[in-house]
């Protein structure tokens, strides 16, 4: 029997807590993942990468993996000629046939560790595939090298050269820009309807709620449907303020809101990836204050039946420990959740450098105990020590904390990206009162269903 | 767009081939056009795919953090001991690093982990920046290799350098350099190795009991459930099986040259292919007994499965199927295993194939059967749909383009989590091509309730 080849005792996992030399098992992605993520949100955009093959391809593979849905990302396709006498060759014929066979709106193109390398200056080159190929679709560019940031980074750095490179001079619309982070499909769709509600027509930078979301098809999509326009992006000039999310962007002294701000004086309204019930409220607020209307009726009866739900169950939930992790805002936004139902977190800890995330998360949650850890730049051997010694009820996450549930033998909350052991990652919903009610239920049964298991009787109520 | 508005590119046009029609070969074994999306991945992933599952190694990879975090435990290749093969190593190489190299990196991060993990062996696989920058790796592993007392080896496998296939040469060329180093005493004259089997979902421990019981010693298995000791005395073994044959022929040709072990290909998918490959290896030693205990293996085996297999090939009967896969040694087998339940494939390719690989297809399929090479996305959904296929079986990156389109998929790649091999594994596979195809939910599909309405009209 096969049984006789197979594992029977799973081996002690090394220590690996003072190799730190090495980064051992990333809690963080490239540069240029975060920027084809944006492209994929452009309405008819292909996102292009300007270095080897195997960049898209991975980076196709793990987005694949997460949303289920078609992912196409062209590449310039280095060799051994590009990379010792550049890649112009091989831009101009790559941007030729994905524009015959795309016929995309827009070409984004992020750049690679390799062409950043070799020093690629991608305006010059790009203006002379402009010259060569009449029927280019417009092209942003945007530097991508995966030795400098992380997948974060390049979300930003995308969106910023969106609005850099496309925005024309202003003419007033009175819509609002709202520039979300990196969120899942269902939370892009609920941000619309949110602003929506409140009679703001909004340009959302960028949108994969449908082209990374959507139906079935008759015939195949070559670019799939939705997403930003390329137009409304020129328009973004012309908007009432731009919403910006992400506590640590606040701290940055250029983000794609400053750009606009500083070019066109949209005002910059800064504020918290809206999780939980004071960064929700701190965004209905500002939605009040822009429109001049009050908040409708449907979104007051949502915050009230969260926190209906939330007295419900405080019991659940109180004081267990949880360690946070994934990209600085999105871990702000959780942490601040988390300590207003009564959870502590005992460990925040972000994938990528941000120098930032410790300043912005104590100045977001200033409850947050003294005694929680809270650091960047971590991965998950990082993680992985100090929750042995921190002893967590909770892990709350993507799915690549699993391995370290797994060991230390408690629940994986998912949250995040990517979620690759489960279906319906895209469409966990974190934000709004909605979302923070979902994501009680789940942490609540969490809890309950843990319990459960655990009980040596059994029992079928509570 | 509709699928007869999709463009074939100009580069690629003798990469496409219909049997039957048209020119006489298909072009293959060339660098892919540049802007289109092809489904291979690169020199790197080639290595990367391919040592990975050798469980007790310690694999870093040197370079910025994607290379790294894109493998990190993607293949279900199992181990049934260490699991070190599943961590991520990285060198996360930074702008100063980039800048002033990143040897110091490199031999710190090997010290480290050397010292921490205690592998067998360790390797390191260079990125696309690691030569432009000038590390020398080789250097590093040779002092890191005397320090620590084990093999460090370099996998020259920067990812533009080449094709995957390139990748797949430079891993056994990283394998080589252990073989030969080990003890062969007490080896079995009835002794074989398998190469270019990985032991996805426990696919290898499935061969391994077939051998056993008919009495066969496998000394090493290359790489599936990989053992650093057991590829250094593989040597000792008197053949060698083949399967993965594009990324393991290399390695064979090289043992058959330097040691004389002949080898042969063969296949563990599908009934025919793997009796076949039972009774290849039976009929080499001689021995008479060897070779009947392998036809009452098949017989026993058969019987098991065969009642089953019958209904599905009831049910299945007359469906249509495309392949898309990366070596072209699982899409013949494929095509074998699919007529055996009484499927028809109309669309067949590969990302690596060689000139004798597409031969081989050609003589296999039915005319009308589509062949490519190094296809895309937008390819492979046009001939979809112009076949009106009701299964594909192929990769992560091709099973959105089924979905999509209302297609049932079955995933026959490294993630796969269901044993497809051996005699189990073909009944394991004729239930998921039954739950793909027939599963309710197409008659909801637009695309596909569309199609059935027209049927019935018609």
């Amino acid at each position: 029997m096969i049984e006789e080849f197979s594992l029977t005792e799973e081996p002690k996992a090394p220590d690996l807590s003072h190799c730190t030399a090495a980064t051992r098992n990333a809690c963080k992605l490239c540069t240029p993942l975060g920027a084809c993520l944006v492209f994929r949100g452009i309405e008819g955009a292909i996102p292009f990468l300007h270095g080897s093959q195997g960049c898209s391809t991975y980076i196709r593979r793990y987005l694949i993996s997460h949303f289920r849905e078609p992912m196409d990302i062209a590449a310039s396709n280095f060799n051994e000629d590009s990379a010792v006498f550049g890649g112009a060759k091989n831009l101009h014929a790559g941007l030729k046939n994905v524009s015959r066979q795309y016929k995309p709106a827009l070409i984004g193109v992020a750049t690679t560790c390799l062409s950043e390398t070799i020093g690629e200056d991608m305006a010059a080159l790009l203006l002379d595939c402009r010259r060569a190929i009449p029927d280019l679709p417009p092209v942003v560019h945007v530097s991508t090298a995966s030795y400098r940031g992380s997948h974060i980074d390049g979300f930003h750095d995308a969106v910023t050269a969106l609005i850099d490179q496309l925005v024309l001079p202003p003419d007033p619309h009175g819509g609002v820009n709202l520039l979300p982070g990196m969120l899942s499909t269902a939370d892009l769709r609920h941000l619309r309807e949110l602003v929506e509600a409140f009679g703001l027509p909004v340009t959302m930078l960028p949108d994969y709620s449908d082209t990374l979301d959507g139906p079935t098809w008759m015939d195949y999509e070559a670019l799939p449907e939705g997403g930003t326009s390329v137009e409304a992006i020129r328009r973004m000039s012309g908007a009432r303020a731009t919403l910006e999310f992400g506590d640590t962007l606040r701290f940055t002294r250029r983000t794609a809101a400053t750009n606009l701000a500083e070019r066109f004086g949209v005002v910059r309204e800064n504020l918290g990836t809206p999780i939980g019930l004071r960064a929700t409220e701190a965004m209905i607020q500002a939605l009040e204050r822009i429109s001049g209307r009050p908040c409708p009726p449907a979104i007051t009866a949502e915050r009230g039946r969260l926190l209906d739900s939330m007295v419900d169950a405080h019991k659940v939930v109180f004081g267990k420990r949880a360690v946070v992790y994934g990209e600085a805002d999105l871990v702000i936004g959780l942490t601040s959740f988390l300590c207003e139902i009564g959870v502590e977190p005992v460990l925040c800890a972000s994938g990528g450098k941000s120098e930032h995330f410790p300043t912005a998360l104590r100045v977001a949650v200033p409850e947050l105990p003294s005694t929680c850890m809270v650091r960047d730049n971590m991965d998950f051997a990082d993680i992985d020590a100090l929750g042995k010694e921190l002893k967590p009820d909770v892990l709350i996450g993507n799915s690549k904390g699993y391995g370290m549930a797994r060991a230390l033998d408690i629940p994986l909350v998912h949250a995040g990206f990517p979620i690759h052991d489960r279906l319906g990652g895209q469409r966990v919903l974190h934000v709004g009162y909605r979302g923070a009610q979902q994501f009680y239920d789940q942490i609540v049964n969490t809890f309950l269903a843990r319990k459960q298991e655990k009980s040596t009787v059994g029992y079928s109520y509570l | 767009m509709p699928h007869d508005d999709i463009e074939i590119l100009e580069e690629r046009r003798n990469q496409v081939f219909r049997k039957g029609e048209g020119a006489a070969e298909i072009a293959c074994g060339k660098r892919s056009a540049a802007g289109s999306v092809s489904q291979r991945a690169c020199v790197f992933c080639g290595s990367r795919v391919v040592l990975y599952p050798i469980a007790d190694a310690l694999h870093v990879v040197h370079g910025p953090i994607g290379c790294a975090a894109y493998t990190w435990d993607i293949r279900g290749a199992h181990s049934s001991g260490p699991q070190l093969h599943r961590n991520s190593f990285s060198t996360d190489l930074q702008e100063k690093d980039v800048i002033f190299g990143g040897e110091k990196k490199l031999a710190a991060a090997l010290r480290e982990l050397i010292a921490a993990c205690s592998p067998k062996a360790a390797f390191v696989y260079s990125t696309c920046i690691t030569g432009l920058i000038g590390d020398d790796v080789d250097a590093v592993c040779k002092t890191i290799s005397k320090e620590a007392g084990i093999p460090v080896i370099p996998v020259e496998s920067p990812g533009f350098s080449g094709t995957k296939k390139d990748g797949y040469r430079a891993a056994c060329e990283a394998i080589y350099k252990l073989i030969g180093t080990g003890d062969i005493s007490g080896i079995s004259p009835h002794s074989i190795n398998l190469l270019g089997e990985f032991n996805i979902a426990g696919e290898t421990w499935i061969m391994k009991d077939y051998f056993r019981r008919i009495g066969i010693q496998v000394v090493s298995c290359i790489s599936g459930d990989g053992r650093v000791d057991e590829i250094r005395r593989c040597h000792g073994a008197k053949l060698n099986l083949v399967q993965c044959s594009g990324s393991m022929t290399h390695l064979a040709k090289r043992l058959n040259d330097e040691y004389g072990i002949p080898f042969q290909r063969i296949s563990f998918f599908g009934i025919e292919d793997t009796a076949a490959a039972i009774y290849g290896a039976a009929g080499v030693f001689g021995d008479p007994e060897i070779e009947s205990r392998a036809r009452d293996l098949v017989k026993q085996e058969l019987l098991k499965i065969q009642p089953e297999l019958r209904r599905y090939r009831k049910i299945l009967k007359g469906k249509k199927a495309a392949i898309y896969v990366g070596g072209a040694f699982k899409a013949f087998s494929l095509v074998r295993a699919l007529r055996s339940l009484g499927m028809r494939t109309v669309l067949v390719g590969s990302q690596t194939g060689n000139p004798q690989d597409y031969e081989q297809l050609k003589e296999l399929c039915d005319p009308g059967t589509v062949i490519v090479d190094d296809s895309n996305p937008l390819e492979l959904a046009k001939f979809c749909l112009e076949k009106d296929v009701d299964l594909f079986i192929g990769g992560v990156k091709e099973r959105p383009i089924a979905y999509k389109l209302g297609i049932g998929f079955c995933d026959h790649n490294h993630e796969r989590k269901e044993a497809l091999a051996g005699f189990e594994g073909m009944l394991n596979f004729a239930k998921e091509v039954h739950a793909s195809v027939m599963s309710p939910v197409w008659n909801y599909v637009p695309r596909r309730a569309n199609r059935k309405q027209e049927r019935m009209a018609a």
